[in-house]
């Protein structure tokens, strides 16, 4: 497995873990989404912009620290 | 709601639309050989090509769908704003670079690239066809939608010409315009939303009595006595009489009475509301189809002007915290703190029918508190939530994990790789396309709640609620919207149609059949693919112009994901994969999600009109169940077939 490959899979499972908890709270404990966690936002609008901004963050984190020529087979037109 | 169109709209509306066209005819007017009109010859820069997904991606029923719904349920809409993001990390971080490297011009390349197989060209062909039609019937519905207000055409008119301006596009110059239409339309949409957004927080919070056109909704309060007993007086309004409630009215679920003044003998329609331990009513409004077809509205014939009768605009705040009367201009989290304490007038309705076979809808308030518009739970998709029922919880999960893996399974997304030179801008252009998608879906919060307290919204028809928005704003920024809001219709079908016209041409003629064919030919093909799936979409906007777009999407994103899903990732991820598991593993996903929808409680209700209780299956969306199902037959099947491969390969 590329390096490249790797990465992704290491923050696409991190990223899945967030998204399936927000599922998880929103279907076995929808109180809780009503609940005020931050500067008088509640749980559903924070963790709502969190999973979005999450998606945005993550993406430019991988462009940062992904490779481009380290891929086999990757055949580049020059 | 009466729709007036006003020349300077309509003017400004096809300027849009026709720069936009131009421009991208200009710009694509190079595109001749089939790699150039499949995959843009592969010269598209990445960031436009990031920009140009937005485009693809935002689509009527993105941004005409969800702002309805947050406008008339508050948080369930940006469910599904969360739900289509979400759907790119897939996309980006198990997707994107291997579709790159292993594909040319449609995805079946991507899977058949290790086998060579006619069968996978077939399945992966068959499952693309499907999709992408069932993802065009909501474009088109929505594209009716749009028409009808502004150019004041009926619906099937507006169906027909977003069909006859797509093809237009696909046929002159292939994925090169429509990539440039894409890039324009992704653009624009996310700098109008932008703009959109702060003038909404320019403007803050402001309590009102009722819409924009200045009626204010009345209310009276009455004791049960009142209502039961005979004596003229309801309330504080005098030689009243409340009607029994018959012909229909008695099947209401909500507690609604009829009004009729003993002089004029007008009926008026009000909902019971418990307030403070009294009962208080509130004004109803009702729209009556008369069985010849006349529609009345609040008891009055419906007019074609303004200042005839019409349906009252609706979205008002009758609380403001701290018992302000307007805010001023708000910070984008004061906007939410401010209306989370807020109290918001949604608008709910029931219909029923006569004996006379004239039926009415009754549009009834329901003051809603902010904290309670800003939860999830409201509509009746994710009412599921609250419910103490497991297979209403199981829905609402099947769902959002259709909306995960959907996106990467969509092929008009996918064929947009093969725009590019390299997976490494593969890569690049999805980072681009989910800052900007992420960004749009952000906007879509503000637009939709902008739109609930803007009282301008029209209380027949949610999906008209960003345009409206725009136009209690200004005419030209509602003509901007609504000409924005139109080529991304023109974006998303013109991509759709391509990859349809691609699956046709490369994979079922080229691949399948053999067909001989020189790249004029192909390119030949492929234009009259798009005029026959053109045609197609045409013909399935207009059948199902009654139904409601994010509902149909919904059902493209359970079939794609279930289809396409386990083939894409296993193929990269699992050396074993064998054509036969993917030729299976399409086949299954893409039949069982298919039967599971069309034997569903929703496509029972919503299109066959059969008692909901009747359908078969328990709850509606499939993915939970499908998408697993995809990855185990292929496992199995791949499983079961690897052996015979190894000694066909030893024997030959």
């Amino acid at each position: 497995m590329s390096s490249n490959s790797r990465i992704g899979l290491v923050l696409f499972s991190m990223y899945l873990l967030f998204y399936v908890g927000f599922v998880a709270v929103n279907a076995f404990s929808p109180e809780s989404m009503e609940q005020s966690v931050m500067s008088g936002l509640n749980l559903a609008l924070v963790y709502g912009f969190g999973l979005i901004i999450g998606a945005v963050v993550m993406s430019g984190v991988y462009g940062l620290i992904s490779r481009d020529s380290a891929e086999p087979g990757d055949v580049k037109e020059a | 709601m009466i729709y007036e169109s006003s020349g300077l709209a309509v003017v400004i509306f096809f300027l849009f639309v026709g720069f936009t066209l131009g421009l991208s005819f200009w710009l694509g007017r190079r595109a001749k050989s089939s790699e150039g009109y499949f995959a843009a010859h592969g010269q598209i820069p990445w960031f436009v090509n990031g920009i140009a997904f937005a485009g693809d991606y935002l689509s009527a029923a993105s941004f005409l769908g969800i702002c309805g719904m947050i406008a008339f349920f508050g948080y369930d809409g940006f469910l599904y704003s969360i739900g289509y993001l979400a759907g790119w990390i897939v996309a980006l971080f198990v997707v994107a670079e291997p579709m790159k490297r292993l594909g040319k011009f449609t995805f079946a390349d991507a899977l058949d690239a290790k086998f060579n197989s006619r069968g996978i060209k077939l399945a992966a062909g068959i499952s693309t066809l499907v999709v992408s039609v069932f993802y065009l019937i909501p474009q088109m519905v929505g594209a009716g939608i749009l028409v009808t207000p502004l150019l004041g055409f009926d619906q099937w008119v507006g169906v027909v010409i977003v069909g006859a301006v797509v093809i237009l596009i696909v046929v002159t110059a292939g994925m090169v315009s429509t990539t440039w239409v894409q890039f324009l339309k992704g653009a624009l949409l996310v700098v109008f939303s932008a703009l959109l957004t702060s003038m909404i927080l320019d403007r803050g919070l402001e309590v009102s009595g009722g819409g924009a056109d200045g009626h204010v909704f009345a209310s009276i309060a009455v004791t049960e006595a009142d209502l039961a007993d005979d004596n003229g007086i309801v309330g504080t309004r005098q030689n009243t009489d409340v009607l029994p409630a018959a012909d229909g009215w008695e099947s209401l679920k909500t507690r609604i009475v009829r009004l009729q003044d003993r002089d004029t003998e007008e009926i008026s329609v009000w909902r019971v509301l418990e307030e403070d331990g009294g009962l208080v009513l509130t004004e109803a409004q009702t729209k009556t189809t008369t069985a010849d077809g006349k529609t009345l509205v609040n008891g009055l014939e419906k007019g074609t002007k303004k200042g005839e009768p019409e349906l009252h605009p609706i979205g008002h705040i009758t609380e403001l915290p701290d018992g302000q009367t307007e805010t001023g201009p708000l910070t984008a989290t004061g906007f939410l703190q401010t209306l989370q304490k807020s109290k918001v007038v949604l608008w709910r309705n029931e219909t029923i029918t006569h004996t006379d076979g004239s039926s009415t809808t009754v549009y009834y308030q329901k003051p809603t508190p902010g904290s309670e518009v800003l939860r999830p739970g409201e509509h009746p998709t994710f009412r599921g939530i609250r419910s103490e029922k497991f297979s209403d919880k199981v829905n609402f999960l099947s769902l959002m994990l259709a909306l995960f893996c959907g996106t990467a399974s969509l092929p008009h997304i996918l064929i947009r790789y093969y725009t590019v030179k390299d997976a490494s801008s593969a890569r690049k252009s999805t980072i681009v396309g989910i800052a900007s998608i992420g960004f749009f879906y952000v906007l879509t919060l503000y637009l939709g709640l902008g739109a609930m307290t803007s009282g301008e919204l029209d209380v027949s028809n949610g999906n008209m609620s960003a345009p409206l928005l725009a136009r209690g704003m200004n005419t030209w920024l509602f003509a901007a919207i609504s000409a924005i809001a139109f080529t991304t219709v023109l974006g998303t079908v013109s991509g759709l149609i391509l990859a349809a016209a691609g699956a046709v041409t490369h994979d079922l003629l080229g691949s399948v059949l053999k067909v001989e064919m020189d790249d004029n030919q192909k390119v030949r093909t492929a234009k009259i693919s798009s005029v026959v799936v053109g045609g197609l979409a045409i013909v399935l906007g207009i059948l199902f112009q009654k139904m409601n777009p994010s509902f149909l999407v919904g059902w493209a994103f359970s079939v794609a994901a279930s289809a396409n899903l386990p083939s894409l990732v296993m193929i990269l991820f699992w050396k074993r994969v064998t054509k036969e598991g993917i030729v299976a593993a399409i086949t299954v996903g893409m039949i069982s999600s298919l039967g599971w929808i069309l034997l569903s409680e929703d496509t029972f209700s919503k299109v066959y009109g059969l008692p909901a209780s009747s359908a078969i299956v328990p709850f509606s969306q499939p993915g939970i169940l499908t998408i697993p199902l995809g990855f185990l037959t292929l496992i199995i099947v791949s499983l079961m077939t690897s052996g015979e491969a190894k000694e066909t390969a030893a024997s030959s």
